[in-house]
């Protein structure tokens, strides 16, 4: 199959939902053509907003029409949903429970050319700190819908949802069993655990597969939602395989790896190395360059394991 | 809603004044200040205009009232208890351990509060949310959001004013509690605001100014609110500081400081309460 980004799958969905939900509102900053939104906002014109380039206020109004009843969509680039408006994401829609799903896009270093201005490593950090925030980082097209669909039906409350610009591989499909808040072993394995979120997953198989060959059994498991964290699944990697290499594309500093980090140190301290931003800024360049320069491909993932192995 | 005597809404005023300074004395700390100017305005939406039930604080199509200066929400929740919502008496406990009154509203702790609002600015945007809802339910309830002049300082009040006549929020009301100062000073002294009024037209927005104390400019100005078609209205409300209390009127010093018990007993004495 071929490449899909989270974003065009987001764009899909909406569409899909708008057709079984009549509650469901998207609002966009000016941005509905990258963030996928457009398809949406043709078709249901009366119940899609554009904000214009207003990313804060495009929170508080999304606030004021999910306390109406509204499901609200709101759609920007993961910098300035996450970055920008945070303070309006905490005290607006955190602080009041909202009903809101920020759905933002562009995340991480595969916003590529545009640069380090554009490429958050932060907002899983950010977003995981507001108490009763969902974090989730589906890791391809067919999680992404349906995590997405679990966010907007089965959750009356604030939603982050990490969406990205890049193409990656699809290896679920609609019959997949994802739950919000369960990570999903994809693979078991006894000497080293990944767990990788986002578009790491997809590295993280690959770097099992080769690390197979030279005798390392490697578990990997798809950690979709950062929070709730599914901390069993954790625990029982510490215990299992001992080790653990966290693999994200974000910053380590707060993010998954924090996270697991946070797990492990409390239930079952155990050796873990950290895949991701490295405490530094991006720049413009090639995905794929950008990946291999800042540490966040297979390789990178293949040489944490043999590290700590 | 049949409107009373001005008399009659001046009497209740100046119970909400009589509140503020009992609940903030009590507390030890809050925002008199910002709270005594706001009381004439809030006074005339919860007791002369609002279609609101203390009964049924969720009802259908009421209408809402969204405090953007959070900080002056002890002349809320004193509102609030003099409408039903809950004995007056039960906002006493303001700013302490475990209230429901908290320092700046959380609009699940206490009914009839709309939004969870402190931080300044948001409210407005949040109030524009509500009224796009409205709209788009075809709610007959209107949206009236009350705002500070220095919080107009703030970049996402004038977002909030572009998107509001954007999508043609005739159904949104905004005032403006222009008491001409902030914590550090007068506004034009801090980082001037003015003219608002300009401001406001310049945004799109039908733009009236009335004496913020005078309960028959306040009515005019809600009535021809509502009578307006196709833009949201801004109304100016020229006001004092501190209102009511000569000692703490037109004082900067009062913003978000709470009386000594002496204050407050002559406070209250001045705006005909009993201590």
């Amino acid at each position: 199959m071929a490449d899909i980004a989270t974003r065009i799958a987001y764009g899909e969905f909406l569409v899909e939902e708008a057709k079984k939900n009549d509650r469901l509102v998207v609002l966009d900053a000016d941005l509905s053509k990258s963030t996928k939104t457009a398809d949406f906002a043709a078709q249901n014109k009366g119940r899609f907003f554009d904000m214009g380039i207003a990313e804060q206020n495009m929170m508080g109004v999304a606030a004021g029409l999910a306390l109406s009843g509204k499901i609200v969509c709101a759609s920007t680039f993961a910098m300035f949903a996450a970055g920008r408006a945070f303070e309006i994401i905490r005290n607006s829609i955190g602080y009041t429970h909202a009903n809101v799903k920020i759905c933002a896009t562009h995340a991480g270093i595969t916003v590529g050319e545009d640069g380090a201005s554009h490429q958050t490593f932060e907002d899983l950090a950010l977003m995981r700190t507001i108490p009763g925030m969902t974090v989730v980082n589906p890791s391809d097209a067919a999680s992404a819908k349906l995590l997405l669909s679990q966010a907007v039906n089965d959750i009356d409350g604030p939603c982050y949802i990490r969406l990205g610009r890049a193409a990656v591989p699809v290896f679920y499909d609609e019959s997949s069993d994802l739950k919000i808040g369960k990570g999903n072993q994809l693979r078991p394995g006894t000497d080293v655990t990944v767990i990788a979120t986002g578009i790491m997953v997809a590295s993280a198989m690959e770097a099992a597969s080769e690390l197979a060959e030279e005798g390392i059994d490697v578990r990997v498991i798809d950690m979709h939602t950062i929070k709730p964290i599914d901390e069993e699944i954790i625990v029982r990697a510490a215990q299992e395989t001992g080790k653990i290499v966290t693999a994200e594309e974000h910053s380590v500093i707060g993010g998954l790896g924090g996270a697991v980090a946070e797990v492990t140190a409390r239930l079952c301290p155990c050796r873990i190395e950290m895949v991701g931003q490295h405490d530094t800024f991006g720049e413009s360049g090639k995905p794929a360059e950008l990946r291999d320069k800042y540490g966040m491909t297979a390789k990178d993932i293949v040489a944490a394991v043999r590290e700590i192995y | 809603m049949k409107r009373e005597s001005k008399e009659y809404y001046e009497k209740i005023a100046a119970k909400i004044r009589v509140d503020v300074i009992r609940a903030i004395y009590h507390a030890g700390s809050g925002h008199p200040g910002g709270s005594l100017s706001a009381a004439d305005i809030i006074t005339a939406l919860y007791f002369g205009e609002m279609n609101i039930d203390p009964k049924d604080p969720k009802m259908a199509g009421r209408d809402k009232f969204v405090l953007s200066k959070g900080h002056a929400v002890p002349a809320q929740y004193a509102a609030l208890g003099e409408r039903g919502f809950y004995p007056v008496e039960d906002m006493m406990t303001l700013r302490k351990l475990g209230s429901k009154f908290q320092g700046h509203a959380n609009m699940h702790y206490v009914p009839g509060i709309e939004m969870s609002t402190g931080s300044l600015g948001q409210g407005f945007s949040a109030s524009v949310g509500m009224a796009l809802a409205g709209k788009m339910d075809q709610s007959a309830g209107r949206v009236y959001v009350l705002l500070g002049d220095g919080e107009l300082e703030e970049g996402i009040v004038w977002e909030a004013a572009m998107a509001a006549r954007q999508y043609k929020l005739d159904n949104l009301t905004a005032f403006v509690d222009w008491n001409k100062l902030q914590i550090d000073g007068r506004n034009e002294d801090v980082m001037n605001v003015s003219p608002i009024d300009e401001k406001f037209k310049a945004f799109g927005w039908h733009v009236i100014s009335v004496n913020g104390h005078d309960f028959d400019q306040l009515f005019a100005a809600i009535d021809e609110a509502k009578a307006t078609k196709g833009v949201p209205t801004c109304v100016i409300c020229d006001t004092i500081k501190g209102k009511g209390v000569d000692f703490m009127e037109d004082q900067a010093g009062w913003h978000g400081k709470a009386p000594s018990e002496e204050e407050a007993k002559k406070a209250v004495e001045q705006l005909g309460g009993e201590w």
